[in-house]
C-alpha cells in the first residue's frame, strides 16, 4: 500500500508546471523569432520605404554616392540565377532519384545516398571559394567561349551569351547554386519516390512496362505533389543562398541581357556592402532588400512545406 | 517487334542519362574535396594552430580564428540547443496535436530553410544596433538561432519513436510528465538527440553570412565576448578575396579544416542514427 506524502506531491505538481511552462515557452519562443524577424526587418527598412516607396522594386539604379537605390538589379540576378539552377538541377536530381530508386545495385545505394547528403553539408563558403577558383576558370576557358561561338549567334536565344568569358558572372552563380541545391532536390525526390507502394510498380510490371516506363507513367504522377514540394524547398535554398554566389556572381549592379555578364543578388548585395555601408538610407535600403528576400523565401518554403505536408497526411492514411 | 526494341532503347537512353546524373553530382563533391586537399594540405602546418592571423606579406595562422569558431559555436548550441530540446518535447509530449504545435512545427520547418543571411540582419537590427558594436555575443545569438530548428526537429522525431509502452509504464508508477521525461524518455532518445546536437553544430560552425553583420572579424586575439571577434568563416571569406598569395593559403587551410571537421560530424551523427535503427530493427 504506496502512503502518498501530500507534500512530496505538491512538490511534484510544482516541477511539472515549470517544466510543462519551460517546454511552451521554448515552443512560443520559435514563434517569437518569426515575428522578431518580420518586426526588426520591417522597422530597419522602414526608412528606405518610405522615401523611395514602390519605385525601390522598379528600379534599377544603385548609387550610394547620391543615396538613391533601387532593387531591380538585385531582384533581376537572383530570380535569374534561381531559374538557371533549376533549370540543371531538376533534371540532374531527378536522374539521381531515378538511380537511386530504380537502378543501382543496392550494394551502392547506401554509400552513394550518403555521399550525395555530404554535398549538402558542405558548408556555402567552400562552394564560393571552389566556384571561383576551380570552376570559373574552368567555364571561362572551355564552357564560355563555345557558348559565344556556336550559341551566340542564334536569334534570340544567342543575346543570353554574348560579351567577352568573364568566368563569373550569372551563369555561373547559377552553376554553382545548381550543384548546391542538387543534393536537396535529389535526397526529397528519392524520399517521395520510395513510398510508392510497391504493388503500383508490380502492375506496371505485369502489364510488360519498361522501368522508365513504369517511372514515367506510374511513379511520377503518384510522386507529384512530394516532387513539386522538393523543388520548391531547393528554390528557396537557392533564392536565399549568400555566400557561394558573393564569390562567384561579379557584383555589378546592374541588368545586362547576356548571362555571361556579372551581376548581382539580393543576398550578395547584402553581405558584400553592408558592412561598409555609410548613411542610414543605404543601410535602410539593404535592409529593404532582405526584408523582400524574406517575402519571397518564406512564401516558397512555406508553399513547399504545406505541398510535402499534404503528401505525407496522404500517405499516413493510405498506410 | 520493333516497337519493343524502341522502348528498350529508350529504356536504356534514361538509365544512361540518370547514371551520368549520378556520376556528375558524385564529381562535384569529389572534385571540391580533390580542390580541398590539394590546396589545403600545402598550407598546413603548426603555424595554423600557434599564430595570429597575420597582415599580409606575412607568415601567420589561424589560431584566432579557430578559437573565435570554437567559442561562437559553442555559446550558440549551449543557448540554441536547450530552447530547440524543450520546444521538440512540447511538441512531442505535451501539444502534440494542438493547434500551437501544428503552427509550430510549420514555421520551425521554414526557419529551417530560411536564408542564414535574414538572421544576420535580425541579430544586427536587435543586438548590434542597440548595443552599438559588433561582438562575439551578437555572433553566437545568430548562430543560436540557426541551431533552434534543427535541434527542435530532431529531438520531436526521436521523441515521437520512443514506445508508448515506456512511458505508460512510467505513468502508471505515478510519474508526472515531467519526471516520465527527464527519467525515461530523453535517456531512451539520447542518441536520437545527441544526433540533433551533431547536425546543428555541423550547420552553424561552416555559417558565414549571419556573421558577417554580428560578430565581424578581429584580426587580433580576443577572447572578449563583447567585442568583434575572429571567426573561421569569415577570415576565408576575406582571405580568398584578397590579392595576397599567403592569405590565400591560409583561406584553403582553413576551408579544409572546416569541411573535414563538418563532414566528421555529419558521417557521425549519421553513423549513431544507423546504430540506432539497427537497434531498433533487432529489437523484438
Amino acid at each position: 500500500m504506496a502512503i502518498i506524502d501530500p507534500r512530496h506531491a505538491a512538490k511534484q505538481l510544482i516541477y511539472e508546471r515549470v517544466f510543462r511552462s519551460a517546454t511552451l515557452g521554448a515552443a512560443i519562443l520559435v514563434l517569437l523569432i518569426l515575428g522578431g524577424v518580420t518586426a526588426s526587418l520591417v522597422h530597419g527598412a522602414w526608412p528606405a520605404v518610405t522615401h523611395f516607396g514602390f519605385s525601390f522594386v522598379t528600379r534599377e539604379i544603385w548609387n550610394p554616392v547620391t543615396d538613391e537605390f533601387g532593387a531591380l538589379a538585385p531582384i533581376f540576378g537572383t530570380v535569374v540565377t534561381s531559374l538557371i539552377a533549376m533549370l540543371l538541377a531538376i533534371p540532374a536530381g531527378f536522374g539521381i532519384a531515378l538511380f537511386l530508386t530504380e537502378i543501382c545495385p543496392p550494394l551502392l545505394k547506401r554509400p552513394i545516398g550518403v555521399a550525395v547528403e555530404l554535398l549538402a553539408a558542405v558548408p556555402s563558403i567552400i562552394f564560393g571559394i571552389w566556384g571561383l577558383f576551380v570552376l570559373a576558370p574552368v567555364l571561362q576557358r572551355h564552357v564560355q567561349p563555345w557558348l559565344i561561338a556556336h550559341v551566340g549567334h542564334v536569334p534570340l536565344v544567342g543575346q543570353l551569351f554574348k560579351g567577352p568569358p568573364f568566368g563569373i558572372g550569372i551563369l555561373t552563380a547559377g552553376v554553382v547554386l545548381a550543384i548546391m541545391v542538387l543534393p536537396f532536390i535529389a535526397a526529397t525526390m528519392r524520399d517521395v519516390f520510395d513510398t510508392v507502394p510497391p504493388m503500383l510498380k508490380e502492375s506496371g510490371y505485369a502489364l510488360g512496362a519498361t522501368t522508365w516506363e513504369v517511372m514515367w507513367n506510374v511513379v511520377v504522377p503518384r510522386s507529384r505533389a512530394g516532387i513539386v514540394g522538393g523543388v520548391m524547398l531547393g528554390l528557396g535554398r537557392a533564392l536565399g543562398e549568400t555566400m557561394a554566389v558573393t564569390f562567384v556572381i561579379g557584383n555589378a549592379h546592374r541588368i545586362s541581357a547576356s548571362l555571361l555578364a556579372p551581376g548581382t543578388t539580393i543576398s550578395s548585395a547584402i553581405a558584400n556592402e553592408f558592412t561598409e555601408a555609410v548613411g542610414d538610407l543605404y543601410t535602410s535600403s539593404l535592409i529593404a532588400l532582405g526584408l523582400l528576400l524574406f517575402l519571397i523565401t518564406f512564401t516558397v518554403i512555406a508553399a513547399a512545406q504545406a505541398m510535402l505536408r499534404r503528401l505525407e497526411r496522404r500517405g499516413g492514411s493510405a498506410a | 517487334m520493333n516497337r519493343r526494341a524502341l522502348r528498350k532503347a529508350k529504356n536504356r537512353a534514361f538509365f544512361a542519362l540518370s547514371a551520368v546524373a549520378t556520376l556528375t553530382g558524385l564529381a562535384c563533391l569529389a572534385a571540391i574535396l580533390w580542390t580541398l586537399l590539394s590546396h589545403g594540405l600545402a598550407g598546413m602546418s603548426w603555424h595554423l594552430f600557434t599564430e595570429m592571423t597575420p597582415p599580409p606579406g606575412s607568415q601567420g595562422g589561424l589560431l584566432n580564428a579557430l578559437y573565435g569558431s570554437a567559442v561562437m559555436t559553442v555559446l550558440g548550441i549551449l543557448i540554441g540547443s536547450p530552447i530547440g530540446v524543450l520546444a521538440g518535447t512540447y511538441l512531442a509530449e505535451y501539444g502534440r496535436r494542438s493547434r500551437l504545435s501544428t503552427v509550430v512545427r510549420f514555421i520551425n520547418d521554414v526557419l529551417l530553410s530560411a536564408p542564414s543571411i535574414i538572421v544576420g540582419l535580425f541579430i544586427y537590427e536587435i543586438v548590434v544596433v542597440p548595443m552599438g558594436h559588433f561582438s562575439a555575443l551578437s555572433g553566437a545569438l545568430a548562430l543560436a538561432v540557426l541551431a533552434i530548428p534543427v535541434t527542435l526537429r530532431t529531438t520531436e522525431d526521436m521523441l515521437n519513436l520512443v514506445p508508448v509502452g515506456m512511458k505508460d509504464s512510467s505513468a502508471a508508477l505515478g510519474a508526472y510528465p515531467w519526471r516520465t521525461t527527464l527519467s525515461v524518455l530523453y535517456p531512451a532518445a539520447r542518441s536520437g538527440i545527441v544526433t540533433g546536437l551533431l547536425l546543428a553544430i555541423a550547420r552553424i560552425s561552416g555559417e558565414t553570412a549571419p556573421l558577417l553583420f554580428t560578430a565581424l572579424n578581429n584580426q587580433f586575439w580576443s577572447t572578449n565576448l563583447n567585442a568583434p571577434m575572429a571567426n573561421l568563416p569569415v577570415v576565408i571569406f576575406q582571405f580568398a578575396l584578397s590579392p595576397y598569395k599567403d592569405w590565400q593559403n591560409l583561406a584553403w587551410a582553413g576551408a579544409l579544416i572546416i569541411t573535414v571537421t563538418i563532414l566528421l560530424l555529419s558521417i557521425s551523427a549519421r553513423v549513431l542514427l544507423a546504430l540506432l535503427q539497427g537497434d531498433r530493427g533487432s529489437g523484438p
